[in-house]
């Protein structure tokens, strides 16, 4: 009721610093003497920061080969005429042949990367089911709706459902050395464990339950994905590296942030390769399986060293530096303009 | 019947057969089991909470939902959910005051006895019984009362705000039931009256009775909400009940006022629909573009969906996609954020104690919570005049006797303190509140000096106050102007006490020596006049007449012998105009006997005489009123609030324009305007608007404009006079000089009939201040709405009475000070306080903060949601426009609600640009709300200029630092989860950085929001990233390790820094440099002043010392007189009818009362408008045709005293139809 409402019985208000908007408080101003120091410290920061990037960055060796066999004059060039428009493509073989004239300091690490490759398209990217990799006996049988297409095959739950799984990468790689000319190729042992997160490999990805202490049989009633040629119990001999908590499986499940992305193979820090690579003629013998040249991808195996940050990228480094000088270019700028303004200001003042 | 409703007494059945309601009212909203779907379908009438209800139904649908639900379903519940509690806690407060009314009591007539029963179970056609001081039930007819003549006095002030008694009458057939319980259980009046409307003045029905129609009005009807008063009982028939009472019908729906910010919101939200839906076409296009070159071949690994038969199919889901994806433009939050922001800061403005004024015991009091901002905008005053700028206490200050002043300057006694107060305790009668402060008048008096003598003998004979003595030596008096009250205290104080008086005699008490006069005539005060006259037989047998008036009109009729004394008595009102004083000329005449009794004679004649009566008396009048001998002047303060004219001055600072508004008359509303710092003395000129038809008004407006800037003339051909074209908005002019306005009531209301509404604006709107004196509350309303229509600005309407309710309701903001007369203005308001000097805190303080603090708020908020949101637009390009987020679904969903929400609320609930010393110090701060320029849509596309250039660096810094690279273990961390993690991380870094250096007030409330929040962040990073709960509900918490992983990276918090800096150098560099560029007026106030403003608040500045100018003789004629029609025809009216009743003394103390409560009605001067306007609906002229029209009606009155109480109504009085 609008007419019983009166301000009566109304009291005092509390004298606290809250209610009077009285909390005690720091009031800081940008003024040039905070402002101007801090741009240049910045500044300075910033490009010492940078060099030390730049160079570390530059330090580290790599050495990249594209085998797509796009227009190549490669030996890979014959299985990329081969797999056009078959899929799955079969099998084919080709090599890559380099030399390193120095030692290639290690560890050294083998990745491939692929372009052109939207692992990071929304449907892509959502078409697993990680209850399923999670290694629930439910969702084994069940898979989520994410999956589809490759989620039943012929009326059988496939497992790992999803297009992520069904597009495994399977293009495999052995590394030779030859350390004289006419000595024989010598395989470099390729250090394929722990490649994949700790967190996804113990955690993350759990093969489901044994049954009877099979794998397989835990697997029965499932159809691998149909780009597969084997199940996934049989991706490898290794007990502990096969099913869902295969190296190479989980590595590639840690979908990509960009259409070229690098995924890990395998190390080289084993025996006389702990220091890295020595001089010498080396081959790669790849096993060409997976086609990329008809959505115009392309396939790259990268040899790379690392430095205390990581892998070879120049970016850091170079906006350090950038965004050092611009500070000290903008704090200049400033200055300048303070000086020019400021004196106005205080006329103005005087003025008053 | 189609427009009338019938009803008989005691006729239940008869009257239910209508379906009339019951009595029982019903302001609640909902009840259980309604509550839930009417308060989501009131919600989601709202636009916001629609889209974004489509939005969820949109995520709904697989084919295009490319955001898991929750991320919009979580947030809309949160919002619905929080308004939801508020409505039900609002309703739940409605639903109690609706129980409690409805459960009180009332006496009911059933079957011929009286039984108590609830409000509610009253139906229509009962009789009720009323006691002393009851609410009234439901509208009711007043059928018997124990008053003689059926009269009920009611008070209004819950309906009306008029705090003066109201008498009723009912009919005397009805009259004759009187309390007879069995005469009025087989009454059976059948009535047929109105439909139930909402006007409060107006009733026609016909009471049948025993085959006799009678006619009914208004004034039979006691309305629900009255309180009946000095009645003992009243019986009544119930005619309109529960919401059909006029009350109910009255308190229908509030006006909603919405801010401008809302406005320019709503544009705003507009504009980014628009921006979102081009963004979504362009990524659109790319898609379709992206699945005919890529997407189609890339079907060997992500075959198309069977629905999807072409990329140009494709492309039109993706488009919706888009809009799930990028809704977060449009922030669900916003505005219950702008709610929570306005709400907190009326709590501010309730708890503030230099608002809360202790004499009272009142607070400041926000009454709506949703205009806070505007505070801080406001340009246009509109204010009232009695009882917001001034108190409507008058004193005796200064006197001017016999070409000697006594009494002290105002500056002086401010100035020098040990100015003792005048010791009046020789005097067992005086008033101890009455101060004066010179001793000379004092010693004058008791040495006995003649004129001094007979200075105050007139003042306490010359006047129609009534006296009332309740406790032996404590008078009361009634006066009908408070400046007559002042003067005949003051000759009380000084020892001529006036004491009683009968119709025809006065008892004074003359220096503790008793005596009577005969009261022989009063020759009344009427506006034409401008004096008044008594003429006394002393006890010595002498006959005088006394005479006080406006100097101008005294002067002429003074002796010739007077001249001197004139000349210097006219040097004295000067000086006391110069004061804002309000003069009054005193003189005096002894008379023959033999010409008194021939003038006797002719006053009788003119008095009896049916035509042209008031002409004839005024003729009479002045024969006698002429030969006067002066015996001095008087000026009376009209005492102003404290501290208005700092207040005004201050205003004035911050650009603000203070309008006067007053139903006051143009001398007394120039005066005040003088005295509390509208107009000034040294202003360049001052321009009366007094015309009364389109020519003189055209050519006096026309006049003031060539004065004050002559090119606005010479372009302003007869066209720009007509202005065929009406602009949409007048534009600022700035004049030459300083100058003001004074316009009344008639020549307003004719200048905006007559299409000269832009001509005055313009006019009005170069002035420094502009009064508006005579203005009814219709016209108040319309001047402030005159602005509102042309001016872009914020408009603030502050009154107190319920004559500026309309106006109050009519501008943006309407402020009620809260105190004297009723609560309607207050209860009409936006805010409201008791003193008007707090204004300039509501305005310079709160507005101000509130205004920053919203305009701080709305630009983070936006800048937040675009950097936020404009990432998964760069993210488009690189995942083939597929619709992929760039963050986890949860940052998503927790993003504007949990991580950022607080840091912003505290931002906008504590910050101070300026503390409220320097606030007060520099109006001139105030000038950025004024021209909005702290948030506008300029301001709103840096905003998104702001976050597109962050959203560009947030995504391409953490882009490139992933892009093919590696961490130090050799592991890749091109994963798209460490890309979010990062971005999502780098965000929250940027967000908290930006608002770091936006607050600029760190209490510690800031540091634990700011820092908290995103302390907060890292927290919630880990539960939702850790092992048992994603691996608890794995397809929804997908980021497992991710953080542990990717923040153990020195390079990722690289990043993070590089990202921060990049974002950050560019506003600290704004911040830095934009004062020294482009210097604002807060700028000034910054550091560098610190100096200067530590000086101001050691020593203030003395008030701005009068300048002592002569000004324009007009102001003089400010006389101490209410421009009302004085009480003498009801003092002398017992004399002209020479007829004595018992009921004499029972009806004497009535009329008194109602003179207590009608004096403190007129008194207020503007209030009487509120009946000018009754007059004025009804064709009859105002004021002044008022005045002449009473007396007449006084010989067709039958019995003696009721004649008294009938004119004491003056104006309401009517004539009461008994038969039709």
């Amino acid at each position: 009721m609008t007419w019983s409402a009166t301000a009566r019985g109304a009291h005092q208000p509390d004298n606290t610093a809250f209610t009077q908007q009285r909390l005690p408080a720091w009031h800081p101003l940008l003024s040039a003497s905070i402002t101007l120091p801090l741009f240049f410290c910045a500044g300075l920061a910033f490009l010492g920061l940078g060099l030390g990037l730049y160079y570390s960055s530059n330090a580290i060796q790599e050495l990249e080969y594209d085998y797509t066999g796009d227009a190549d004059e490669g030996s890979c060039a014959t299985c990329a005429t081969e797999d056009q428009g078959r899929a799955p493509p079969p099998r084919c073989s080709c090599s890559w042949y380099f030399t390193l004239s120095e030692l290639f300091p290690g560890p050294v690490y083998l990745y491939y990367e692929l372009t052109g490759f939207y692992q990071n398209n929304r449907r892509y990217g959502v078409s697993r089911d990680d209850a399923q990799l999670s290694g629930l006996p439910s969702a084994l049988h069940h898979p989520a709706n994410e999956c589809a297409p490759y989620q039943y095959s012929a009326g059988l739950p496939v497992a790992p459902c999803g297009a992520v799984a069904n597009s495994l990468f399977n293009d495999t790689f052995t590394l030779w050395h030859r350390r004289q000319p006419d000595a024989p190729y010598v395989e470099v042992p390729l250090d394929r464990s722990a490649i994949a997160w700790w967190t996804d490999y113990h955690i993350k990805f759990r093969n489901p339950p044994l049954v009877n202490g099979s794998l397989a049989l835990a697997f029965k009633g499932t159809a691998p994905p149909p780009n597969w040629p084997v199940p996934v119990y049989e991706l490898s001999s290794d007990p502990n590296n096969t099913g869902f908590v295969n190296q190479d499986f989980v590595v590639w499940m840690r979908t990509a942030a960009l259409p070229t992305f690098r995924k890990l193979y395998a190390r080289i820090r084993q025996g006389n390769y702990s220091a890295g690579l020595p001089s010498g003629a080396y081959r790669v013998d790849i096993a060409y399986n997976y086609p990329v040249r008809a959505f115009g991808g392309h396939k790259l195996l990268v040899f790379s060293n690392i430095s205390w940050m990581g892998g070879k990228n120049p970016f850091l480094g170079i906006a350090y530096l950038v965004v050092g000088s611009l500070c000290i270019v903008m704090g200049f700028v400033m200055l300048a303009v303070y000086i020019r303004y400021q004196d106005q200001d205080d006329d103005d003042n005087d003025d008053e | 019947s189609e427009n009338e409703r019938l009803l008989q007494a005691n006729n239940r059945e008869l009257t239910s057969s209508f379906g009339y309601p019951d009595n029982a009212i019903k302001t609640s909203k909902y009840n259980a089991l309604n509550f839930l779907p009417m308060n989501l379908f009131e919600q989601f009438r709202k636009l916001a909470n629609a889209y974004f209800l489509v939005l969820v139904f949109l995520q709904m649908i697989p084919q295009i939902s490319s955001l898991a639900s929750y991320t919009t379903v979580i947030p809309l519940m949160v919002v619905l959910s929080i308004t939801a509690v508020k409505d039900a806690i609002d309703d739940l407060k409605r639903h109690q005051s609706d129980h409690q009314v409805n459960n009180r009591s009332v006496l009911l007539l059933v079957d011929g006895r009286m039984e108590e029963d609830k409000w509610m179970n009253v139906q229509v056609g009962d009789i009720i019984k009323l006691k002393n001081n009851e609410c009234v039930t439901a509208d009711i007819l007043l059928l018997s009362s124990s008053e003689s003549h059926g009269l009920a006095y009611v008070e209004t002030a819950e309906l009306d705000g008029e705090t003066n008694l109201k008498v009723k009458q009912a009919l005397s057939v009805t009259n004759d039931l009187e309390d007879n319980l069995e005469l009025l259980s087989t009454f059976d009046g059948e009535i047929k009256c109105d439909l139930p409307n909402n006007k409060l003045d107006r009733f026609t029905g016909i009471l049948t009775y025993k085959g006799q129609k009678y006619l009914l009005d208004h004034d039979k009807l006691l309305l629900r909400g009255c309180i009946l008063r000095n009645t003992d009982w009243c019986y009544g028939v119930v005619v309109y009940t529960g919401p059909d009472t006029k009350l109910m019908q009255n308190s229908g729906k509030a006006i909603f006022k919405r801010t401008q910010m809302d406005q320019l919101l709503n544009v705003l939200v507009l504009w980014i629909f628009l921006l979102l839906a081009i963004m979504c076409f362009i990524i659109a296009v790319g898609h379709g573009i992206w699945q005919s070159k890529i997407g189609y071949y890339f079907q060997i690994f992500l075959p198309w969906e069977n629905y999807v038969s072409s990329s140009v199919v494709s492309a039109t889901l993706i488009y919706w996609s888009y809009i799930i994806i990028l809704n977060t433009m449009v922030p669900i939050s916003l505005y219950i954020s702008v709610e929570i922001i306005r709400l907190g800061n009326s709590f501010y403005i309730n708890w503030d104690r230099k608002m809360f004024y202790a004499p009272k015991n009142t607070p400041a009091q926000a009454r709506t919570t949703t205009l806070n901002e505007e505070l801080g905008q406001v340009k246009y005053v509109f204010s009232d005049k009695t009882g917001t700028l001034t108190q409507n206490i008058m004193t005796f200050n200064r006197c001017s006797i016999n070409g000697k002043v006594y009494g002290m300057h105002n500056c002086h006694k401010r100035l020098i303190k040990k100015y003792k107060k005048v010791d009046f305790s020789y005097n067992k009668l005086a008033n101890p509140n009455f101060l004066f402060y010179d001793n000379t008048l004092v010693e004058a008096v008791k040495s006995g000096d003649k004129w001094v003598h007979l200075f105050f003998l007139s003042l306490s004979l010359c006047h129609t106050v009534m006296s009332e003595e309740k406790v032996e030596g404590e008078l009361v008096y009634q006066a009908q102007s408070p400046d007559e009250g002042a003067l005949v205290t003051a000759a009380r104080n000084f020892g001529f006490v006036f004491r009683a008086r009968t119709s025809d005699t006065i008892t004074m008490v003359e220096m503790g020596e008793t005596k009577v006069y005969q009261l022989l005539a009063i020759l009344d005060f009427s506006n034409v006049r401008k004096r008044m006259s008594v003429i006394v037989r002393t006890p010595e047998d002498q006959l005088l007449l006394f005479c006080k008036g406006a100097d101008t009109i005294i002067c002429e009729l003074l002796h010739s012998s007077c001249k001197d004394l004139t000349n210097v008595t006219m040097e004295h009102l000067d000086d006391f105009a110069t004061e804002g004083l309000r003069t009054l000329m005193v003189a005096y005449r002894e008379l023959d006997v033999t010409f008194f009794q021939a003038w006797r004679h002719k006053h009788s004649v003119a008095y009896l005489s049916l035509e042209d009566r008031e002409n004839k008396l005024s003729i009479v009048y002045e024969e006698i009123e002429k030969d006067l001998m002066l015996l001095g002047a008087t000026a009376i303060e009209d005492k102003l609030q404290d501290a208005v004219p700092e207040t005004i001055i201050t205003l004035s600072k911050a650009k603000i324009k203070i309008w006067v508004l007053t139903g006051d008359k143009q001398e007394t509303a120039v005066n005040i305007a003088y005295s509390c710092s509208i107009f000034e003395e040294d202003m360049d000129g001052v321009f009366m608007v007094q015309g009364n038809n389109y020519e003189t008004i055209c050519q006096e407006l026309r006049t003031a404009r060539a004065k004050m800037k002559p090119e606005s003339v010479l372009e302003s051909d007869p066209t720009n006079i007509c202005l065929p074209m009406k602009p949409k908005i007048v534009p600022d002019e700035v004049p030459k000089g300083r100058y003001g306005l004074v316009i009344n009531g008639y020549s307003l209301a004719c200048a905006l009939e007559e299409n000269l509404e832009l001509e005055l604006l313009q006019v009005a709107c170069m002035c420094k201040g502009v009064i508006c004196c005579r203005m009814t509350p219709l016209q108040k309303a319309q001047v402030v709405q005159l602005v509102k229509r042309y001016k872009k600005v914020v408009t603030l309407a502050i009154g107190d009475g319920a004559n500026d309710v309309s106006m109050i309701k009519a501008a943006h903001i309407g402020v009620g000070i809260s105190g004297l007369e009723g609560m309607q203005a207050m209860l009409n308001s936006d805010f409201s306080f008791s003193q008007f000097h707090y204004l300039q805190r509501l305005l310079l303080v709160h507005g101000r903060w509130t205004y920053n603090r919203m305009c701080k708020f709305l630009s983070f908020f936006f800048y937040k949601n675009f950097v936020f949101t404009l990432v998964h637009f760069w993210y488009a390009f690189y995942n083939g426009f597929s619709a992929q987020t760039v963050y986890d679904s949860w940052f998503i969903a927790c993003y504007n609600l949990i991580y950022t929400s607080l840091p912003v609320l505290g931002l906008s609930l504590f910050d101070q640009d300026v503390n409220e010393t320097w606030s007060l110090c520099f109006p001139e701060l105030y000038e950025a709300g004024q021209h909005n320029l702290s948030f506008n849509k300029k301001k709103f596309m840096d905003c998104v200029l702001h976050g597109i250039y962050s959203s560009f660096v947030l995504f391409f810094v953490p882009m490139w630092t992933i892009c093919s690279s590696e961490c130090s273990d050799g592991k890749d961390i091109s994963d798209f989860q460490t890309f979010s993690l990062i971005v999502q991380t780098s965000l929250m870094c940027v967000v908290t950085m930006q608002i770091a250096l936006k607050t600029t007030y760190w209490t510690v409330m800031s540091h634990l929001l700011i820092w908290g929040s995103l302390g907060f962040y890292f927290c919630m990073l880990f539960l939702l990233y850790s092992d048992g709960l994603c691996l608890m509900f794995p397809n929804i918490f997908q980021f497992l390790g991710v953080a542990r992983n990717s923040l153990s990276e020195t390079q990722l918090w690289l990043s993070v820094v590089l990202s921060t800096v990049l974002c950050v150098i560019p506003t600290v560099g704004y911040i830095f440099i934009k004062p020294l560029l482009f210097p604002v007026s807060v700028d000034k106030v910054g550091a560098r002043q610190l100096p200067r403003i530590r000086h101001c608040m050691k020593y203030p500045v003395p008030p701005p010392k009068r300048a002592r100018l002569k000004r324009p003789s007009f102001r003089r004629s400010a006389y101490a007189f209410s421009h009302q029609q004085g009480f003498g025809a009801i003092i002398t009216s017992g004399k002209m009818t020479k007829l004595r009743s018992k009921k004499k003394d029972k009806l004497l103390r009535k009329s008194h009362l109602m003179l207590v409560s009608h004096h403190r009605f007129q008194a207020s001067s503007q209030t009487s408008n509120v009946e000018g306007v009754e007059r004025d609906s009804v064709g009859l002229p105002p004021a002044r045709g008022r005045v002449s029209s009473c007396p007449a009606r006084l010989p067709g009155l039958s019995g003696s005293f009721q004649g008294v109480t009938c004119e004491a109504l003056v104006g309401r009085g009517g004539s009461r139809g008994e038969r039709a």
